[in-house]
């Protein structure tokens, strides 16, 4: 017998190797696939961001300048205090509206609960500026009520922006949310009635409690979106302007990239900052709820009941509204003027007419299958493949949602429009913008197809190796059916936010790629209102055609796989 | 080089550690073909990490892995021709019944017809044919497991290794499990490595017991050896019920004082004169009653607490001559009827010299 080790010391630290078999061989292809789509496309573009911003209008090197010039020159700087101003303020608003609708959904049994769901998502479907042309059809200077009432209440600026945006965050705050109020124990509550507490104690001490992680997620979500937002600022701001109004600004208008990148730059701390936060606090959420927790069920409160519903249905029917204009404006001959019905609007004939949306579907189509083929096997690589890289791939992975897209686009422009640069190939062509849409949409999906996959048992890939089957075999034939809803899910989430995005495309579209997002906006600032709300309409008319596909999709993937799970509870419900 | 005779598993100073944790201290040990071990120990001893390191689902820092002759430290687990079953089952939950046995003979090139067949022969082994094409969601935990149990064998594999494979089923299931597995290790000849904490559950399965604790080996030996002769405190600790008793060496050999009481224990243990010594003893191995007078190391002791245990009364004793030391005792309910005794009564006992274990003191914490 040999002497045992006692410490730790006494043994190496490397471990005996196994012999690299052609199953390695393409496991670490795979990272090293992974890594490079991640380097080229996300990490090198935002390097050429970071050194442009210390770079004048020549090419020259010029360190902080540009940022002390940003700082210095009040109209541009006045971007930054704006920005924060909006953003904190629709955080409010929104997290504050977005509770009450929130718990009404989940911890009442009010009627038309269902109608108002639906109600609340409608902002999914549409361009953040719709929100804001919406706006501007009932309280801009040719808007309903001003024309009707006499009465301008001067949306443009400020105030616009924050309406825009509240209804633009909405639903993302009311997912997030809703789950948080979903996930509840009703044990506590029991505990909390015998013990006599107050209905008001119990909602302090019980039920605030219960969702504080998930009213902090929902607050960095509606500050992040609504900070790295461009659309609503755009089109409503006025001369209000905002980081991401002031990067399009310097950029198209004045041809300033290097003040472009600078701006890039400062509205990247805000957001990765939000983001930073949100993950630490994240992190220490657990097992609030346990497997033998017990279901809330919501009991009928008369009086609380109906209160509720007028709550709800204020902000549907404001909702429903906006895009009720929305439609009514693309279908008269000249809102709010004349009410006649014509369809002559959707005969455009500006920014590419229908070939745009035909673009943009093409685009979103697209986006949906590699998105979701690369986030499940990103996602697959860093949970199964286990490399020194693991770390910084899961780092890389997750760092988009806190890159705003306006800062992604000007980053393309500096990668993939250098003259000289091989890359220059992709500049012009869809293919660039379905990799910017990827990139800018990569984290959700990487995180909902992780989540699919840490529900798996980990020893599926264990049981394969010992029966001689290779991983990619099991990964086929067991990881991918498995995880099939939230596969589904994934590809729903890029296709919607493809069809929807303006700030991570407005920089990359060209002549021949133009897309809808971005026509609406064009026909817009060349004052088509009409044809800009009509081509709204066709961008959330596909949304809703795709989503009851999916809807119709999923019912079909339930109804195949009931047969064997008893529970495929981790599909993320309305993660698009 | 590999011969018929060679152990079917042989390790040989196996070492792991998790950065400053470590894991196994040099591992050494030998497994005939045929044989059906268990790694028995408290979690946290490496049992599972060892079976892991033979399955090469884990690489250890030292040491190799030898299978029929063969050193596979170095291949990967596809390689190395076992079959594995795991304390989640981890049955392909997409695929039916027959399927998931099937799975790791799909890739070997046999006829369709071939791998039916032997899915239907193993699956008849374990009384579950008729469910051939249900899904794992359909079957109880102990219908489940014998799936992956089937799944594990249907490549005929040399080696069977099962890590904790009735812990997640409940009492009764278990228990008639346990003689399934053995029975079919035996019809199969299969030799079997098996993880385990459940201390019953070793000694009524395997050929042999490794009693692991702290990433070392305490003791190897079949199940009533284990149970019999412990070689350290540890195991006679972990294995079965014990009573620890403080002791002092004395000058005669083979004795030892307890308080005031001079003991004979089993003989082979010397001590110096006046050390402290462990000695131990099982609840069942203390005589009560009338058939403890006059018996070698006679004692009295008062009944502090009666526990009615079903086939069995546990006492729990307060030695007379030293009211610190306490033993548990088993009764066997109908003897203890018939002593006529309760709670509070004195009666005579003996600690059988041939029972009583001396152990140095030192190791006992």
């Amino acid at each position: 017998m040999s002497t045992p080790a006692q410490t730790a010391a006494d043994l190496p630290d490397r471990v005996i190797r196994h012999r690299v078999s052609g199953e390695d061989a393409l496991r670490w292809t795979l990272v090293a696939v992974f890594a490079t789509v991640l380097g080229l496309f996300l990490l090198y573009p935002l390097a050429q961001v970071l050194w442009r911003s210390l770079l004048d209008g020549e090419g020259r090197f010029i360190g902080a300048a540009n940022y002390v010039r940003y700082f210095s020159t009040p109209a541009i700087a006045a971007s930054i205090t704006n920005s924060l101003f909006v953003s904190a303020l629709s955080m409010v608003v929104t997290v504050t509206l977005a509770f009450g609708y929130a718990y009404a959904l989940t911890r009442t049994v009010m009627p038309a609960r269902g109608l108002c769901r639906v109600a609340a998502m409608l902002p999914l479907f549409a361009p953040s500026l719709v929100q804001a042309l919406g706006l501007i059809y009932v309280f801009g200077n040719n808007g309903l009520i001003t024309r009707t009432t006499g009465f301008n209440v001067g949306i443009y600026g400020a105030k616009g922006i924050v309406l825009a945006e509240v209804f633009y965050c909405f639903p993302h705050a009311l997912l997030i949310l809703s789950a948080a109020l979903s996930a509840t124990d009703a044990r506590l509550y029991d505990a909390a009635r015998t013990l006599g507490a107050s209905p008001l104690k119990t909602f302090l001490t019980v039920t605030l409690p219960g969702v504080k992680y998930g009213l902090v997620s929902a607050c960095f979500v509606v500050f992040t979106l609504a900070i790295t937002d461009f659309g609503a600022p755009k089109a409503i701001g006025g001369k209000f302007s905002v980081m991401a109004t002031e990067i399009y600004n310097q950029v198209s208008g004045q041809q300033n990239f290097s003040m472009g990148a600078t701006v890039s730059v400062v509205l990247l701390i805000p957001a990765v900052l939000a983001f930073l936060v949100d993950r630490v606090i994240q992190r220490r959420q657990y097992a609030l709820v346990t497997s033998s927790s017990k279901p809330l069920v919501p009991e009928p409160h008369p009086w609380k009941d109906r209160s509720l519903l007028l709550y709800c249905g204020l902000i549907a029917g404001f909702m429903i509204a906006v895009y009720a204009v929305i439609l009514v404006s693309s279908l008269v001959q000249r809102w709010p003027y004349n009410f006649t019905f014509t369809v002559k609007h959707y005969d455009f004939d500006t920014a590419g007419g229908y070939h745009s949306l035909w673009n943009s579907i093409r685009v979103a189509a697209l986006t949906a299958v590699v998105g979701t083929v690369l986030t499940f096997v990103g996602g697959y690589v860093v949970e199964k493949c286990r490399t020194a890289a693991t770390g910084l791939l899961y780092l890389l992975s997750v760092l988009p949602v806190s890159v705003p897209g306006m800062v992604l686009g000007l980053a393309y422009i500096f990668t993939f429009n250098a003259p000289g640069s091989p890359l220059n190939l992709l500049y012009g062509t869809l293919a660039i913008l379905i990799i910017s849409n990827v990139i800018h949409y990569f984290t959700v999906g990487f995180l909902t197809a992780t989540t699919a996959l840490k529900q798996m048992d980990a020893e599926f890939e264990n049981v394969g190796a010992s029966l001689g089957v290779p991983f990619y075999r099991t990964f086929w034939r067991v990881t991918v059916p498995i995880a099939l809803p939230s596969i589904v899910a994934i590809s729903m989430y890029f296709f919607l936010n493809a069809m929807v995005t303006l700030s991570a495309v407005i920089f990359i579209v060209a002549p021949g790629t133009e897309l809808a997002a971005v026509a609406v906006l064009l026909m817009d600032d060349a004052g088509d209102t009409a044809q800009a709300a009509a081509m709204s309409v066709l961008i959330v008319a596909t949304g809703l055609v795709v989503r009851s596909l999916y809807w119709l999709a999923m019912r079909g993937v339930t109804a195949r796989t009931q047969a064997w799970a008893r529970s495929v509870s981790f599909l993320p419900e309305e993660t698009t | 080089m590999p011969e018929a005779s060679a152990p079917a598993v042989a390790l040989e100073g196996v070492a792991k550690k998790f950065s400053e944790f470590v894991a196994l201290r040099g591992i050494s040990l030998s497994i005939a073909p045929g044989e059906f071990i268990c790694f028995l120990g408290p979690s946290g001893c490496g049992k599972t990490t060892l079976l892991r390191i033979i399955a090469g689902l884990e690489r250890q820092n030292a040491g190799t892995v030898r299978m029929a002759g063969r050193d596979v430290s170095e291949l990967p687990p596809a390689l190395r021709n076992y079959g594995i079953v795991f304390q989640s089952y981890a049955l392909f939950p997409n695929l039916t019944v027959g399927r998931n046995v099937a799975y790791g003979l799909e890739t070997r090139r046999l006829d369709s017809g071939a791998i039916a067949r032997r899915v239907d022969e193993l699956l008849a082994m374990v009384g579950l044919a008729r469910h051939r094409d249900k899904y794992p969601a359909q079957l109880s935990g102990g219908e489940q497991q014998r799936v992956a149990l089937c799944r594990a064998l249907a490549p005929a594999p040399a080696l069977l290794l099962l890590d904790e494979p009735l812990s997640a089923l409940d009492a009764r299931v278990r228990q008639s499990l346990r003689h399934e597995i053995r029975e079919l290790q035996r019809r199969l000849g299969v030799t079997t490595i098996m993880v385990t904490h459940d201390q019953e559950e070793a000694l009524a399965m395997a050929d042999r017991i490794v009693v692991m604790n702290a990433g070392q080996v305490e003791q190897v030996g079949a199940p009533a050896e284990v149970y019999r002769q412990p070689r350290t405190p540890f195991v006679a600790r972990f294995v079965g019920q014990m009573n620890f008793l403080r002791a002092v060496a004395s000058s005669r050999g083979g004795w030892a004082r307890v308080g005031s009481t001079e003991l004979q224990h089993q003989p082979g243990f010397a001590a110096p004169p006046n050390s402290a010594v462990t000695l131990a003893i099982r609840p069942e191995e203390i005589a009560v009653g009338p058939s403890a007078q006059g018996a070698a190391n006679a004692l009295t002791a008062r009944i502090a607490a009666v526990q009615f245990l079903g086939p069995f009364t546990r006492l729990a004793l307060a030695m007379e001559s030293d009211g610190e030391t306490s033993l548990d005792c088993d009764v066997a309910a109908t003897a203890f009827t018939a002593l006529k005794v309760g709670e509070g009564a004195v009666v005579p006992i003996a600690l059988a010299p041939e029972a009583l274990r001396a152990f140095p003191a030192a190791s006992a914490s």
